[in-house]
């Protein structure tokens, strides 16, 4: 479909300032030899990642899920099994063969985090509001409890992996090498999101969160829309957890604890409902914030609270809408 | 000619209150039937029922010789029934032309007939429905029915609450789509514009149907009745 609205240009200035963040830091930090900065963009990068695929599900389509730290430690799981089995020279469950490529682990952390969602998604859609927002929370206490009940991938202590899975033939150990991996997946997920924001699919789910009713009344199922929607959520997310469990080299149930769903919702909110690039502004003010408040005190959280309080007291445009004001949550 | 729609006997119920006592109502292909009666009298109340939006029983509810009763209200949908509904009709977060195409099934209605018949929506087709006029919503609102090519188009309350000139422009699309053969069911304040447009009345009161006719029929002690004028 084509371009609506007249000229979003300062809106479209500032989505692309804030994807182009990132890589500006990432390079700036890797020229200058301080690695550490370039971790920091990478984990910006992720945490935006898996916030717009939470944005899918709750900017166009108004599902509120608390549930979705479940799709983002699946997808972690996914890649500290596959690095473990694939270390060890064992295949996978179910014969499938153990290849720790990072392509074939975003695959299957996908399709397991998607089929998950499916199910959840399948369940939950049958109720809306709280209800909605207690039944995804409680699937992924499931998956919490069943990761922190299952003593061969590390239970609570969590696992680590010794080397990061292999992208073809990069050295991915290289922060700068495995930002741009990042970087590259968040790309894909922002245009995901936008090719479905602008299709008539994401007309659907944007027209299913204001009315189902009247949608339905129309001839298309509302229900089956915000499935689809949910599923496709759940394996963006599920992409990211993968990434930043191979960033940390480690995974562990915190990946699955409700603080992190609450977190992403956080990022959301904080950066702009259903925009682009508003997950990504949210992570951005998130690490940073942690990172150079945090070295000062303890109670970072504080200002993230105040920061959170004022976006939300201020029209719920988030920090896109300070960037770029106007606009019925386009951009 | 062939009926459409048939309603016989409807009660319909907003969860223990019942709001139907009794409605009957039929569209034969082609017609165009005006659903009357003041306010609070169940013409709503009656639409929502035949689209599936709220409970209903019925001693027969049939569309194009379908049994609808109990049928999830997308699927009636599917078999034709456009409804352009009261009130705040548009999808606000999307553009017109979203609006237009969001439920679109193919069939004679596509994009260029529906700005055809509204120029407007042509002007605006990439701007936020939210952001139109109360009388261009309807313009939107009607051909985003009309888009889903239905074989009975349902207008609840078409020109309330808009301007003369718009109201104007709204009835002379419904006598175009008339003259098109469209079946059409249409609810309106104004019995001025609403009953020549009609081929058939029928009107409400307390939830059932009190009387069925032409028109011409409805005369001054009828109205006096049951529609307070």
């Amino acid at each position: 479909m084509p371009e609506r609205h007249a000229i979003p240009v300062r809106s479209l200035l500032a989505s692309l300032a804030i994807v182009l963040f990132p890589l500006a830091y990432a390079l700036l930090a890797n020229l200058s030899g301080e690695t550490f900065h370039v971790t920091l963009a990478t984990r910006i990068a992720i945490l935006g990642l898996a916030a717009t695929g939470l944005n899918l599900a709750l900017g166009l389509g108004g599902l509120v899920s608390l549930g979705h730290a479940a799709f983002f430690g699946i997808g972690g799981y996914v890649a500290g099994i596959v690095a473990s089995h694939a270390m060890g020279g064992e295949p996978l469950p179910f014969g499938l063969p153990a290849s720790a490529q990072m392509a074939s682990v975003w695959a299957l952390a996908m399709l397991a985090a998607g089929l998950f969602a499916l199910v959840v998604g399948a369940i939950s859609l049958r109720t809306s509001g709280v209800a909605f927002i207690m039944i995804t929370l409680a699937f992924a206490q499931l998956v919490f409890y069943l990761a922190i009940a299952w003593p061969g991938y590390g239970g609570e202590d969590g696992m680590a992996l010794i080397l990061r899975n292999p992208f073809f033939g990069l050295a991915t150990m290289r922060p700068m090498t495995f930002f741009l991996i990042a970087f590259g997946a968040l790309l894909a997920g922002l245009a995901a999101f936008a090719i479905i924001k602008a299709s008539r699919f994401g007309a659907a789910l944007q027209a299913a969160r204001q009315n189902p009713d009247r949608l339905a009344a129309l001839g298309v199922r509302p229900d089956r829309i915000q499935l689809v929607a949910f599923v496709i959520s759940g394996a963006i997310t599920a992409l990211a957890g993968a990434l930043y469990a191979d960033l940390n080299r480690f995974v562990s149930p915190s990946m699955l604890s409700w603080h992190m769903s609450g977190e992403l919702i956080v990022l959301v909110v904080l950066g702009g409902v259903g925009r682009l690039a508003g997950p990504l502004a949210g992570a951005t003010l998130y690490v940073l914030l942690e990172h150079f408040l945090g070295g000062v005190t303890e109670r970072w959280q504080f200002f993230l609270g105040l920061a959170l309080l004022l976006v939300v007291l201020m029209g719920r445009g988030g920090l896109m809408s300070l960037l770029a004001p106007k606009g019925a949550g386009h951009g | 000619m062939s009926r459409i729609l048939e309603v016989r006997d409807l009660s319909a119920f907003y969860g223990a209150s019942q709001a139907l006592f009794g409605v009957d109502l039929s569209v034969e292909e082609g017609e165009v039937v005006a659903l009357a009666g003041r306010n609070g009298m169940g013409k709503t109340t009656t639409i929502r029922a035949v689209c599936g939006l709220v409970a209903a029983r019925a001693e027969s509810l049939r569309f194009a010789d379908r049994d609808i009763s109990g049928m999830a209200s997308f699927r009636i949908a599917r078999l034709g029934i456009g409804l352009v509904p009261e009130g705040r009709r548009c999808f606000r977060a999307l553009s017109v032309r979203e609006n237009l195409l969001v439920a679109a099934r193919k069939g004679p209605w596509t994009l260029e007939r529906v700005e055809a018949l509204f120029p407007r929506l042509a002007e605006r087709r990439d701007q936020s429905a939210g952001l139109l006029s109360g009388g261009e919503q309807q313009m939107v609102a009607i051909g985003r029915a009309l888009m889903t090519n239905p074989r009975l188009l349902v207008l609840d309350e078409a020109t309330e609450g808009l301007a003369p000139l718009i109201r104007q422009e709204i009835w002379s699309a419904i006598k175009a789509l008339k003259s098109e053969r469209l079946s059409i069911v249409v609810v309106d304040k104004s019995l001025a514009e609403l009953l020549p447009v009609a081929d058939r009345c029928t009107v409400l009161s307390n939830g059932r149907t009190v009387w069925t006719g032409r028109p011409a029929d409805l005369d001054r002690s009828l109205q006096e009745r049951f529609l307070g004028l």
